[in-house]
């Protein structure tokens, strides 16, 4: 018989009724996050509100070997947050409070269901925000931020989720908690803040996050450049760093991406242009004053054909617009798409993306390519229709040849997103045994039953083996024209 | 450079077999820092493994051997207009890359910059049984796999051997410039923690002898708006000074008894405690010294009020000059975290003969 109602009642036991699911229907909207190929339903899920209640959840689940999930917002984009087929899913979405804003020490308390953008929200007018700003900001949870060390348009100048959180506290499987950083820049013993970041729920559950705040600069400017081939697009970006300048933002998109934003926001880009990058300010109005000018004459040397600099807020935000609506524009163009997140040194941006080009073709499917061009990130969405029957193999296929050209370009498979499962095959690629040991040691040592999201993130050594003699067989002799670094 | 990884494996896994502690050996600058090396330790000499094996100002990397000086690494990185924007403190001519990471520390600029960890991108390094791993990147966005790299900042060589290491660098800033305030401890910290609240380009501060000190930086126009709304008087010795605070030669850290510092939420009222003090950080760090005995901060019972007071305000204290038997240099931890500790060194040092009792004596 099913482990689940024995379950069920123990939970029952310190749960209200509405907070422990487990009827088909109700469990249905947690089947998958942001990544919506892949699919489980959980056993049970729970949905505590406070951190005793977790605690109990968590002993429970210790006793009972029973794997448990996190799931903050659900927004994640490599199945981080997918569910465990005969475990428990631990929504964080009630644990929803912002605790304490304190200006003057510009910090904000608050528990793991807060979204990204409330912190922000509360902070600012203190004239302060949480700076860390990804796209999914409205709907993703801190503690998901955490989990992932997600990053933003803004994180080549101020950081990601590490460089922005000071404190944490943090409950092992066993229900124990640890005190993680502190109030102060630094803590005493190992940097386990840095280690709990980005741990994608493998280690333990974040239950109260304290987040540093800064001033809201007195004034940001963007400047727009199109111009007619990539490669020199790639170049006004280091043209830029030469120059001692880093921007707020800066951000790339190719020819289709532009025509696809256009086509559904009409936000005035150049049609015509192989490349438009955002290049953004911040700072003082002196400051500001001073980089415009300076990056509106790079972009000239550079070889951009066409540059308008914003002279409003407003006019900012329409520059913006389009850069941020390329997820929606993807989704208008095509049925269904794939969104990869591979970083690579910005100075293999060409070969890196002549190659997805010749992938593109060989597959018969188009790909987008976003790009936080400053700090390399790239993100190739790949269009595809998941009813017609091969083509999300096809897909996913293809994806994982870029990340491989992201290994091979000295880069890696994952700059935010997250391994979760969707890229658990390439971790085995980038990482050799004993590195992959170390990781599963590292696991072992706050989850020794490797209870916390079984499965994800850290492939085990036998899946490596099998899938490296499939990988031999199946890869290098089929794109022989392929760029290798 | 093959022959030296070799060597220095060849070491680990003999060590290893026999249980022989080691004691990795940087430059020495910071051997006054931590707990002393282990009597039965022998020396693993990292020295020799030095070089930039990569430096690409335009990506914003660079990547070293453990053994490079400090001194080298920053004067290429000036010559082409950057900076290890943490200012690591040297303390001798001697440091070394290596030693700066596995000590963790960082100068004036870090509460407006960030410290060490926050620029490691990635490691290259050997664990205890002398295993050769790579983990992050060149690159400045990674999360495949836990951060091992940035956990290596800091933990004084207890988790292995670090071969070599990536760092984001950032420009140098078109100007600097300087200003001096006087006000008494408890307005300095109140008046440091409103303007880092403001857009300001403040990029350090310091309280000592009732002087403010604030350093701006950028653009000279922005320098300028800043300074008008700040007030205080233009200081033309800026640059000597904060050079000073960085490797500690400001006569604040004269030779003494001993010296504390206090890393605590950066509105902590101010403490009363015996010795003199001194601000950095917007108020998040504070040292703490006496000239002789006579304030009595090595007895044990004032060691447990510093360390209290640090406690109380959400930090936490180390002994750093001044070592004494009964005291440990680092911050106690609680029984949870300590245990966490000694499983996550199990695991990269399992014969434990890495630098052991450095950070903590039980490991
Ligand atoms: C349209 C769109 C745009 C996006 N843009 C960006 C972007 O610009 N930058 C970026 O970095 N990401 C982006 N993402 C990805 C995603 O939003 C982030 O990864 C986000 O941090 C996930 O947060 P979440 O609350 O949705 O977490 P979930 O998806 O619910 O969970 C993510 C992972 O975190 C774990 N987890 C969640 N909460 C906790 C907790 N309290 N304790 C321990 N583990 C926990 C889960 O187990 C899972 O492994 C985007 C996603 C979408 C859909
Ligand atoms: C001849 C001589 C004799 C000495 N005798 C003693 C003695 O008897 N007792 C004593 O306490 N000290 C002694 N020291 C000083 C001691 O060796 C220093 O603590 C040691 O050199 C640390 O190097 P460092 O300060 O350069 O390290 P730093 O370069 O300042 O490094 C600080 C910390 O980082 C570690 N570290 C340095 N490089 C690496 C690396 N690549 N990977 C991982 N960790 C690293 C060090 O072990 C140390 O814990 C002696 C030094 C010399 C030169």
């Amino acid at each position: 018989m099913s482990p689940a109602p024995e379950l069920i009642n123990r939970l029952r036991a310190f749960l209200p009724p509405d907070a422990v699911l487990h009827d088909t229907e109700d469990l249905k909207p947690y089947e998958c996050d942001g990544l919506s190929a892949y699919r489980q339903t959980p056993m049970i899920v729970v949905l505590p509100q406070t951190e005793q209640q977790i605690i109990q959840v968590l002993r429970l689940c210790h006793e009972t070997h029973t794997p448990v999930v996190a799931r903050g917002a659900g927004t994640g984009l490599s199945g981080g947050a997918l569910p465990h087929d005969a475990g428990i899913l631990m929504s964080l979405a009630k644990l929803n409070r912002i605790l304490e804003i304190d200006p003057l020490a510009r910090t904000a308390r608050v528990q793991p269901g807060v979204r990204n953008l409330a912190i922000s929200d509360a902070a600012r007018p203190h004239g302060l925000y949480y700076a860390p700003d990804p796209s999914s900001q409205i709907a993703c949870s801190i503690g998901g931020n955490v989990a992932e060390n997600s990053g933003g348009v803004h994180c080549l100048k101020y950081g990601l989720t590490v460089h922005n959180i000071l404190k944490l506290r943090v409950l092992t499987i066993e229900g124990e908690l640890l005190e993680i950083g502190g109030e102060a820049l630094d803590s005493a013993g190992f940097d386990l803040l840095a280690l709990m970041t980005g741990s994608e729920g493998m280690l333990g559950i974040v239950t109260e996050i304290t987040a540093k705040l800064i001033p809201v600069p007195e004034k940001a400017q963007l400047v727009m450049a199109a111009f007619d081939d990539i490669q020199s697009a790639g170049n006004a970006v280091a043209n830029v760093i030469a120059a001692g300048i880093i921007p707020a933002g800066m951000e790339l998109m190719d020819k289709i991406t532009i025509h696809a934003v256009e086509a559904f926001l009409h936000a005035g880009y150049d049609l015509n242009a192989e490349a438009i990058l955002l290049c953004e300010s911040d700072g003082t109005a002196e400051e500001v004053v001073d980089e415009i000018a300076r990056i509106n004459t790079i972009m000239k040397s550079s070889g951009a054909t066409g540059i308008r600099t914003s002279r409003s807020e407003a006019e900012r935000l329409s520059f913006w617009a389009g850069r941020k609506a390329a997820f929606p524009a993807a989704g208008r163009v095509s049925p269904d798409y794939y969104c990869m997140d591979g970083t690579i040194p910005r100075k293999h941006l060409g070969q890196v993306l002549s190659g997805i080009e010749t992938l593109s073709e060989h597959y018969g499917l188009r790909c987008m390519n976003v790009f936080h061009a400053g700090d390399g990130n790239l993100h190739p969405l790949i269009l595809y229709d998941a009813n017609t029957p091969g083509e999300l193999e096809k897909t996913e296929e293809f994806g994982g040849k870029i990340l491989e050209m992201c290994i091979q370009a000295g880069g890696t498979i994952t700059g935010e997103h997250g391994v979760g499962m969707e890229k658990i095959n390439q971790m085995c690629l980038q990482f050799k045994t004993d590195e992959l040991q170390i990781f599963h040691g590292v696991k072992a040592a706050f989850d020794p039953q490797n209870l916390l999201n079984p499965g994800k993130a850290v492939p085990t050594l036998h899946r490596c083996a099998e899938f490296g003699a499939m990988h031999v067989h199946s890869g290098s002799e089929k794109f022989p024209d392929l760029p290798r670094f | 450079m093959q022959a030296i990884i070799d060597q220095i494996t060849a070491t680990l896994r003999i060590a290893a077999e026999r249980g022989q502690p080691l004691h990795i050996q940087g430059g020495g600058s910071k051997a006054f820092y931590g707990h002393p090396r282990a009597e039965s330790a022998e020396s693993l000499d990292i020295t020799p493994y030095q070089g930039i094996v990569n430096y690409e100002p335009t990506e914003l990397v660079i990547t070293a051997r453990a053994g490079t000086r400090l001194s080298e690494i920053e004067s290429v990185l000036r010559e082409h207009g950057q900076m290890l924007a943490f200012e690591p403190p040297h303390f001798a001519s001697t440091a070394t890359l290596g030693g700066c990471v596995a000590a963790g520390l960082s100068g004036p600029r870090r509460a407006a910059a960030g410290a060490v960890r926050d620029f490691v991108l990635g490691v290259r390094m050997l664990d205890g049984t002398g295993r050769d791993l790579h983990f992050g990147g060149q690159v400045m966005k990674n999360v495949a796999g836990y951060d091992v790299s940035r956990l290596m900042a800091g933990s004084m060589g207890t988790l292995g051997v670090l071969l070599e290491v990536s760092l984001k660098v950032l420009p140098l800033p078109a100007a600097e410039k300087t200003i001096g305030l006087e006000m008494n401890t408890a307005q300095a910290i109140k008046q440091m923690n409103q303007w880092a609240g403001k857009p300001l380009p403040i990029t350090a501060t310091c309280h000592v002898d009732g002087q403010l000190y604030i350093r701006l930086s950028g653009a000279e126009t922005a320098i300028r708006t800043a300074q008008t709304q700040l007030g205080g008087e233009s200081r033309s010795d800026g640059d000597t000074f904060w050079q000073s605070l960085r490797e500690q030669t400001h006569p604040f850290f004269e030779p003494a008894a001993s010296l504390w510092r206090l890393s605590v939420k950066s509105t902590a009222p101010e403490y009363h405690l015996p010795g003199k003090q001194l601000m950095e950080w917007n108020g998040a760090l504070r040292w703490l010294t006496c000239q002789n005995d006579k304030d009595n901060q090595h007895s044990d019972s004032a060691a447990h009020v510093i360390r209290e007071a640090a406690t109380a305000a959400g930090g936490h204290a180390t002994l750093f000059r001044g070592q004494h038997h009964t005291i440990p240099v680092f911050h106690p931890l609680t029984p949870a975290l300590l245990s966490l500790h000694r499983r996550l060194k199990q695991q990269f040092d399992p014969a434990g003969i890495l630098n052991p009792g450095r950070l903590y004596p039980e490991f």
